[in-house]
């Protein structure tokens, strides 16, 4: 199995840990050709505006698109989650595959970032520090989203079928939960 | 110690990107159609500082404001070395990051502004690793080259991010009465010099700053090890600067690959007009150590 780290900008490297600790090959990728022979996609945190800004000027998006329908599976982080949701503060989303409604810097700006104890009973995790950083909120999920995990009333982890969005960030943690979770989708 | 990890995880979705110096909410808008992770709001650009001289400040909140309402992301500004009270103001303002930076007249000669007191994440400079662990340790969630800002002039960036490569390099070889002499000298707690020979890196993102002017530039400072790059007259003192905006922007991310890196410097017009470094009356890199 090969796990594509989205590597146009922010913080992709930061997978990199755990993926080794979960005994997994990985790629950065930056063009069509890497991205046309990976297994599975990592959109990692960062700047929503800069990947998909990127991914149309390379030329990847249409591919990308395609492959998620052929079925491989993606894990949008915080600002990869903003690229997969079908609707960003109103308008259609970036890549646009998943059917949730997103708000960007919903939170409030970086002073306003924090960590929160949040249950996931789908991984077995009480109170997991969740880190969340200028972060956008769900404030809706259309058929067939499972909600994972809530903060107050907000969706911060959904998933359907092959595809997961965290708004928070598990890459900044030590433990590898949701990368095993990611990996055995 | 939660704090510390929110700011600097934030660092951390910066890493491959640019920051780029604006002045205005129109050149704040061209810079993140250009791909900028980020923009340094600030009422002049570095280059305009050196040839003003005068005493630089802190830019007007109002100003800062104003370019915050007109980009989705994050804004950072500028406060001079050891001014808790500006800080104290763009904190209260809602900037994402503090650039507690060389490139304002510094206000303590002695202190740097105590960051762990702080929300808001702060970014330093630094020329060498003595510099950088002091900076970590005051509180600072992320570190640049300094560089020598207004320049045009790589070579200043080159040398800081080489020494502190080549230093933490060398902290490989030490042994336990080494690195406490180490510290000594580098007036730091023994800790982070081992956790820094531990990760064989800076504990935080670092970048390169202070010279940038060219697509080759920031690539040759991502080959060189820095996260991500600033640019600051660099971008809009050029001839076309959104075209030269958006080709650094390309340059980060393909930085290992030559041929794109040809493709992407070709007719950018006029870069900055540089300055040799031994002909400046004001070192900036020398304020703040």
């Amino acid at each position: 199995m090969l796990v594509g780290l989205l590597g146009l900008q922010g913080a992709f490297l930061d997978h990199i840990p755990h993926l080794k600790r979960c005994g997994v090959a990985y790629t950065i990728v930056r063009d069509r050709e890497v991205l046309g022979r990976i297994d599975r996609l990592i959109i990692p945190g960062g700047e929503s505006t800069v990947m998909s800004k990127f991914l149309l000027e390379f030329n990847m998006l249409q591919l990308l698109t395609q492959r998620i329908q052929d079925g491989m599976p993606v894990w949008g982080v915080c600002a990869g989650a903003i690229l997969l949701a079908a609707q960003v503060d109103g308008r259609p989303g970036s890549v646009g595959v998943l059917p949730i409604s997103v708000t960007r810097n919903a939170y409030g700006r970086q002073v306003a970032s924090d960590t929160q104890p949040v249950d996931v009973p789908q991984l077995n995790l009480l109170n997991y520090p969740a880190i969340f950083i200028r972060a956008p909120r769900i404030d809706k999920v259309g058929a067939g989203v499972t909600t994972h995990a809530v903060r107050g009333q907000d969706p911060i982890f959904v998933q359907k079928d092959q595809l997961m969005a965290t708004t928070f960030h598990p890459e900044l943690n030590s433990d590898d939960c949701f990368h095993r979770y990611f990996i055995g989708l | 110690m939660e704090r510390e990890k929110i700011n600097k995880g934030f660092a951390e979705m910066f890493k491959n990107g640019v920051i780029m110096d604006v002045t205005t909410p129109e050149h704040a808008r061209i810079a993140q159609e250009a791909g900028a992770c980020a923009v340094m709001a600030l009422e002049r650009v570095p280059s305009d500082i050196r040839k003003d001289g005068m005493v630089a400040r802190m830019s007007d909140p109002g100003m800062i404001e104003a370019i915050m309402a007109s980009v989705s992301i994050p804004v950072m500004a500028k406060v001079r070395i050891g001014h808790f009270m500006e800080a104290r103001i763009l904190e209260a303002l809602g900037v994402d990051f503090i650039d507690e930076s060389e490139v304002l007249t510094p206000a303590d000669e002695s202190r740097h502004v105590d960051k762990s007191q702080f929300k808001v994440p702060f970014v330093c400079g630094a020329r060498n690793l003595g510099e950088a662990l002091r900076r970590i340790n005051e509180g600072a969630a992320m570190i640049r080259t300094k560089g020598e800002a207004g320049t045009g002039n790589i070579v200043e960036a080159v040398r800081h991010m080489r020494a502190i490569n080549e230093e933490i390099d060398a902290l490989k070889g030490l042994d336990e009465h080494q690195m406490i002499q180490k510290a000594a000298e580098m007036r730091v707690p023994l800790a982070i010099v081992k956790q820094t020979r531990e990760l064989g890196r800076l504990s935080v993102v670092n970048f390169a700053a202070g010279g940038v002017a060219t697509p080759a530039d920031a690539a040759l400072m991502m080959a060189l090890g820095s996260d991500g790059v600033f640019v600051g007259s660099g971008i809009f003192k050029s001839q076309n600067p959104p075209k030269m905006a958006h080709a650094i922007v390309q340059a980060v991310i393909h930085y290992q690959d030559p041929k794109r890196l040809a493709e992407i410097s070709k007719n950018l017009g006029s870069a900055m007009i540089g300055l040799e470094a031994k002909t400046l009356a004001v070192k900036m890199a020398e304020r703040g150590i």
